[in-house]
């Protein structure tokens, strides 16, 4: 039987199974039923009524509440009565308060942690060579085959594609002019020199960025780091040391990868124009410096010191459940690729002003 | 022993060439706490996922209020309220939110009425101040007895305990065997307790049903009380008397 409410004047009944499931409709009608009968007695009438869990309960309490007055209970099977009373000594005095939102953090808030996690690290890098039981040979190259040797294929097919459309791009509107064969030099220099290491770059931050966040969040939440910690281990010396050393091992090597697919991607453009292979071969070989190509190796590095190092740091200061590790995911990507940019941005300024 | 709620029929479990346990069977009557009790790898947690649609029996039926938990596996859940041993309380939601999410999913109650029957279900448990948390910013103690208001949030007839007391103080956890009567006394709900805390075996259990995994199935049926007076079995009496064997 559905729940039922019946009025008149001092007198609410219920009827029927007041139970969660079935309260919807009926709770509004009880409670502006109730608060019209305010300033007089109400007696709240029970004896039809089936079934009463706690939800139905807390509607006799709201009831209540609204009258703001004498009400009487009549009707109450054995079962109800204990519950509204147990129910009656728990509940609020006040209608719930929805809690403040937490306010933002300011802007730099976490600059001196980042600060502190960077010198930190410097002073495990430093105190190394005593520590070196703390290193774990096995988890290193696993560390390094996830970042260097499952990413080869992606950077591979990317620098491809890169290469293509850069040719492509400059070719037409440069063929005007008859110099579409100096495309072969723009594209080498372009990423030789800077779009190599900054996609691979953006690829690290990607895959192995976030993976070390996920990684060390997920120990975080788990309380492995503490463990560790307690155990007297540097979590930077076992940790963050490793992740580090394996993303700038694998760097130089995916910014090959990447430089010659792109190469690769330009010459099949360029000889989709009609250049013998031969021709695109020499121009590389005279125009593509090896300083530019070792200026692209150089600052991989970098940058890959750089997306480990805040992988890491994102991880380490993981806190508060599963969100957190989303969470230190997201700020692992975001904080790579942002310091990334910047470190190319400085990158150029020192080599303009050294004439490299 | 009033109709029984939960009936087990020859329960099987089997994990590739790993028996867990066999041929297990029981029935649990309404209004009564039932502990499956046992050493560790038994098979507990295993027959409790059976019982609440999470695993399907290897061989054998069970039915909770009359439904099969193969076949009819819906109207299972709509019985059955559970508790998991972690508490599995979401992370990103206060404690009221938890508490509110079933009622704001199964009912067509508004959402400030839905927060307030939530914010009584907190009370009932100790946690009406605590409303606003996150999970993770309360303790383990605490965890568990917001995941029993979420799990009461709907107010079913049964209610599926994993090791409530697993890692807690002794106070905390006789708080939360007190609760667990309480929940029986006043709401009328069955309370199928999975644990091997003896003390909140002897505080809680009307009747008890213990496994064992060297015997791969059910080795003992009865009072907490007859189980400790008058074991049948050496392994029944080394667990109530803390023995070896």
């Amino acid at each position: 039987m559905p729940a039922e409410l019946e009025t008149t004047p001092g007198r609410i009944t219920l009827r029927g199974a007041l139970t969660a499931r079935r309260l919807g409709p009926l709770w509004p009608r009880a409670v502006r039923a109730a608060g019209e009968a305010a300033g007089s007695a109400l007696e709240i009438e029970l004896s039809g009524v089936e079934r009463l869990d706690s939800s139905g309960a807390a509607l006799i309490l709201a009831m209540e509440r609204r009258h703001g007055g004498e009400v009487r209970i009549s009707g109450a099977s054995t079962q109800a009565a204990p519950l509204l009373a147990q129910l009656r000594a728990v509940a609020p005095a006040q209608a719930p308060v929805r809690a403040k939102p937490a306010k933002r953090p300011p802007l730099f808030a976490g600059l001196r942690t980042k600060i502190a996690f960077f010198g930190d690290t410097l002073l495990a890098l430093a105190a190394l060579p005593a520590q070196l039981r703390m290193l774990r040979r096995a988890d290193f190259w696993r560390i390094a085959e996830r970042a260097g040797q499952q990413a080869l294929l992606l950077v591979l097919v990317l620098g491809f594609l890169i290469g293509m459309i850069l040719a492509f791009q400059s070719a037409v509107p440069m063929r005007q002019f008859g110099a579409d064969l100096y495309v072969a030099d723009l594209v080498t220099l372009a990423l030789c020199r800077e779009l190599g290491p900054l996609l691979v770059a953006v690829i690290l931050a990607g895959r192995t960025g976030s993976a070390y966040a996920a990684e060390l969040g997920t120990m975080q939440v788990n309380d492995e780091i503490a463990a560790l910690t307690t155990m007297g281990v540097n979590p930077a010396t076992m940790l963050v040391l490793p992740r580090i050393g394996a993303a700038m091992l694998v760097m130089p090597a995916l910014t090959v990868a990447m430089d010659a697919a792109g190469l690769a991607g330009m010459a099949t453009v360029l000889a989709a124009f009609g250049y013998p292979l031969s021709a695109i071969a020499t121009h590389i070989a005279i125009n593509g410096a090896a300083g530019d190509f070792l200026q692209g190796l150089g600052k991989g590095l970098v940058f890959a010191a750089a997306v480990a190092l805040i992988g890491c740091r994102a991880g380490l200061t993981a806190n508060g459940g599963p969100r957190a590790v989303g969470e230190a995911a997201t700020a692992a990507v975001v904080g790579g690729i942002v310091a990334t940019v910047v470190l190319d941005g400085i990158f150029a300024v020192i080599t303009y002003r050294l004439h490299l | 022993m009033s109709a029984p709620v939960i009936t087990v029929r020859g329960a099987t479990q089997v994990f590739g060439s790993r028996t867990i346990f066999r041929d297990v069977s029981f029935d649990i009557a309404a209004g009564e706490v039932f502990v499956i009790l046992g050493g560790s790898g038994c098979g507990k947690s295993t027959l409790l996922k059976q019982m609440i649609g999470l695993l399907p029996p290897t061989a054998g039926e069970i039915t909770v209020a009359g439904h099969s938990v193969r076949t009819e596996v819906e109207q299972v859940r709509r019985q059955i309220g559970v508790m998991f041993q972690s508490g599995a309380l979401l992370g990103s939601m206060t404690l009221l939110e938890n508490v509110s999410l079933p009622l704001s999913v199964f009912t067509d109650l508004p959402a400030a009425t839905c927060a307030e029957i939530a914010r009584l279900k907190l009370g009932l448990v100790g946690l009406g101040d605590a409303a606003a948390l996150l999970p993770s910013e309360i303790s383990g103690g605490m965890l568990k007895r917001a995941a029993i208001a979420r799990a009461l949030a709907l107010d079913p007839p049964i209610l599926m305990l994993d090791e409530p007391s697993a890692g807690l103080d002794p106070v905390t956890s006789a708080g939360l065997d007190k609760l667990i009567l309480q929940l029986r006394d006043t709401l009328g709900t069955t309370c199928v307790v999975v644990t091997h805390e003896l003390p909140s075996i002897m505080a809680i259990a009307d009747r008890c049903a213990m496994l064992d995994a060297k015997a791969q199935g059910l080795i003992a049926l009865g009072s907490p009380r007859e189980l400790r007076d008058h074991p049948a079995q050496p392994m029944v009496r080394a667990f109530f008397h803390r023995e070896t064997l």
